[in-house]
């Protein structure tokens, strides 16, 4: 076997400028998907990280139905306290779950006495909330992100078009869900930056306030926001949590609750979906290239050495023994590629990072693209060009294997 | 007690449509040990008959037996196994395999073909290049060595897993002919040696005379077989 491979690369060195040809082939194909993934990957987890570090958190629970109608920021969809209770106690359970906040998301009139006009409000522990989202206090561009009672952060565009500042005074008005109308005076405590997404142009209140503002009477919850300990975790998660959430029934057998990931719940999933299309495509495309690339070389080789073929086989080599040497010799050219891509690629992937490359995502500017060597997908890359070498160099290693040795002897 | 025997041994190739008889029914035996060449002119069969012997192809029609074994009911799986257990090849273009030095070309066949454990490979080898005079060369490759250096290599190759027969086609047509001489007198030193069968074939009149025993094939039949003494050497 070791003699097969010391062949295998004897005769790869034989036919050096083909080889090489080849071998930059593939790896410029690897160097290529490497980066791009890498690239792409660093960009998306930067994203997905602000849009669920900035509001959205990682998982939301809701009453049953309230998504479909989260647009109208209903008020008789809440949680009771009870359910709040129970939902609580799941997230406890679950060992997967870092932290959790209750909010309710409500609908409103704010007024400077001068101006009227409508804003959307999340009211929130500020605790939980800061743990839950932990990129929110970042947010807040002006004045103090330790939200107190009767303080409400007013969002940047808002405060813009009303002219507000830290420190004015402005009152909100909200409708309960009894249809009667209610106001309250508040302080504005900061202003607070926009966020892509939905949420991201919400005031923040306190809970208490929100459930004087709306006579809310035992209180209720509209929405709790999830944190895990490990986002790459996501999907088991989500699972044990729907599945526990699936249990709490109605006395009439409905579900209580529903979940959903951040994916449901923000736009920027199908941009994600749409990069990960676009790496499988770059997959695809590479392994059309090594596919076809291989072959290439292989049906030159089999085909120029026809008589050396003739020659093993009628000194006593089996056929299996000649497929082999030829798969060999694919895969030889195949492994060569992949060291020299996956090399080159860290190499790449570090000068990326030292570039300082920056990109702007929604208002904020200044993201620094750190694309990082993730050793499962260079494996996984690394064990596609191998088995696609191989595939490749399957068909001429065949017919290498089929020659009647009387007509390979005799060709030239 | 023949090693060779043939019985109305006929190969017919297909042209597009027209029949090429290329061995019209041939009878013959040969013993083991024996020093035989197959001698006619051009196109008269003799790498055809070569072929047949050696397991390279199958016969039309008759009978070849080789080694007790009816080669011409061998598959391709076990054509390939009898070729390597019993037969070795020396070919007119030499044909040793470009990337492998002299030692490892000798070596291939107790590599790949009848493994064999290293020290032993190792003992055979170095007493064949000793043999074949090519021991200070064992290092180079094929297309370091002259013509009459790569042919003495095909013949330890050949000879390296101890067949019983040995076959040659032309094996000295690319060759000078005071090496051609050398390399029949090394065939024969090496046969009195091993006891091993050989049988070569030529259309060269000044070596046919090292044979010993001499069949003329002419147009794809047997028209003359002699036994000469080993006395006629130049
Ligand atoms: N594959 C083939 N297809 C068709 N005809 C063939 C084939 N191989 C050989 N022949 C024919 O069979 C006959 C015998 O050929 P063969 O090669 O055995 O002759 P030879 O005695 O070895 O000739 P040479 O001295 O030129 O090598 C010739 O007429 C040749 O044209
Ligand atoms: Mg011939």
């Amino acid at each position: 076997m070791l003699k097969i491979f010391k062949m295998a690369v004897r005769n790869t060195h034989r036919y050096a400028r083909r080889s090489l040809l080849i071998v930059s082939l593939i790896a410029v194909g690897v160097i290529f998907v490497q980066v791009y993934m890498a690239a792409t990957n660093s960009y998306k987890t930067l994203i997905i990280s602000q849009i669920t570090d900035s509001m959205l958190g990682h998982l939301q629970m809701h009453k049953k139905g309230y998504l479909v109608s989260v647009e109208n920021v209903p008020l008789n969809m809440n949680l009771t306290t009870e359910q709040t209770a129970r939902a609580e106690a799941i997230l406890k359970a679950n060992p997967m779950v870092e932290s959790y906040s209750t909010r309710i998301k409500l609908g409103g009139m704010i007024s400077n006495f001068a101006e009227t006009t409508n804003i959307r409000l999340a009211a929130i522990d500020p605790k939980k909330e800061f743990k839950t989202a932990p990129l929110l206090p970042s947010r807040v561009l002006e004045g103090n992100n330790n939200l107190k009672a009767d303080e409400v952060l007013v969002p940047e565009l808002l405060a813009k078009g009303m002219k507000l500042k830290t420190g004015d005074t402005v009152v909100l008005v909200a409708t309960n869900k009894d249809g009667s109308v209610n106001g309250k005076q508040f302080t504005v405590g900061g202003i607070i930056e926009t966020a892509p997404g939905p949420g991201g142009r919400d005031g923040y209140i306190l809970l208490a306030d929100a459930m004087e503002l709306l006579r809310m009477d035992p209180p209720e919850i509209s929405e709790i926001a999830v944190h895990l300990k490990d986002f790459g975790k996501l999907d088991t998660a989500f699972n044990a949590l729907a599945k526990a959430f699936m249990q709490e029934k109605t006395k009439d057998g409905k579900p209580v609750f529903e979940i959903h990931t951040w994916e449901k719940l923000s736009p920027f999933a199908s941009i994600a979906k749409m990069i990960d299309m676009m790496t499988l495509l770059v997959k695809i495309m590479l392994v059309a290239i090594v596919l076809i690339g291989i072959m290439n070389v292989m049906i030159m080789s089999v085909y120029e050495r026809t008589r050396e073929i003739g020659t093993i086989a009628a000194i006593g080599t089996q056929p299996n023994t000649i497929l082999a040497m030829f798969m060999a010799e694919g895969l030889c050219l195949g492994l060569a590629g992949v060291i020299a891509g996956n090399i080159i690629s860290v190499v790449v992937i570090y000068g990326v990072r030292l570039l300082h490359i920056t990109f702007s995502f929604g208002m904020r500017e200044g993201f620094i693209l750190t694309p990082s060597v993730n050793p499962l997908d260079f494996s996984i890359i690394s064990a596609i060009v191998l088995a696609v070498a191989v595939f490749g160099s399957l068909q001429p290693a065949w017919k290498a294997s089929r020659l009647e040795p009387v007509k390979a002897l005799k060709s030239i | 007690m023949s090693i060779i025997s043939g019985k109305d041994l006929k190969k017919y190739y297909l042209a597009g449509e027209t029949k090429v008889e290329a061995l019209k029914g041939l009878n013959f035996t040969l013993d083991p040990g024996d020093f035989a060449a197959f001698v006619g002119p051009s196109g008269s069969g003799k790498t055809t008959l070569l072929s047949l012997i050696g397991c390279l192809d199958k016969p039309t029609g008759g009978v070849l037996e080789v080694c007790g074994t009816d080669v011409g009911k061998l598959d391709r799986k076990a054509g390939a196994r009898f070729r390597g257990e019993h037969i070795g090849f020396v070919f007119q273009d030499f044909n040793l395999i470009p990337v492998l030095t002299v030692y490892e070309n000798i070596e291939y066949p107790l590599m790949i073909v009848n493994p064999l454990p290293e020290n032993e490979r190792r003992k055979r080898i170095m007493a064949l290049l000793e043999e074949v005079g090519m021991t200070d060369q064992q290092h180079k490759y094929p297309d370091q060595l002259s013509g009459g250096q790569k042919q003495r290599v095909a013949v330890a190759r050949a000879l390296v897993t101890r067949p019983k027969l040995v076959l040659a086609d032309e094996p000295t047509a690319n060759l000078d002919h005071k090496t051609a001489y050398m390399i029949l007198e090394l065939m024969k030193k090496m046969r009195a040696e091993t006891g091993t069968t050989f049988i070569f074939s030529t259309h060269d009149q000044k070596i046919i005379g090292e044979a010993e025993r001499i069949f003329t094939l002419e147009d794809g039949e047997l028209t003359g077989t002699s036994r000469t003494g080993d006395n006629n050497n130049a």
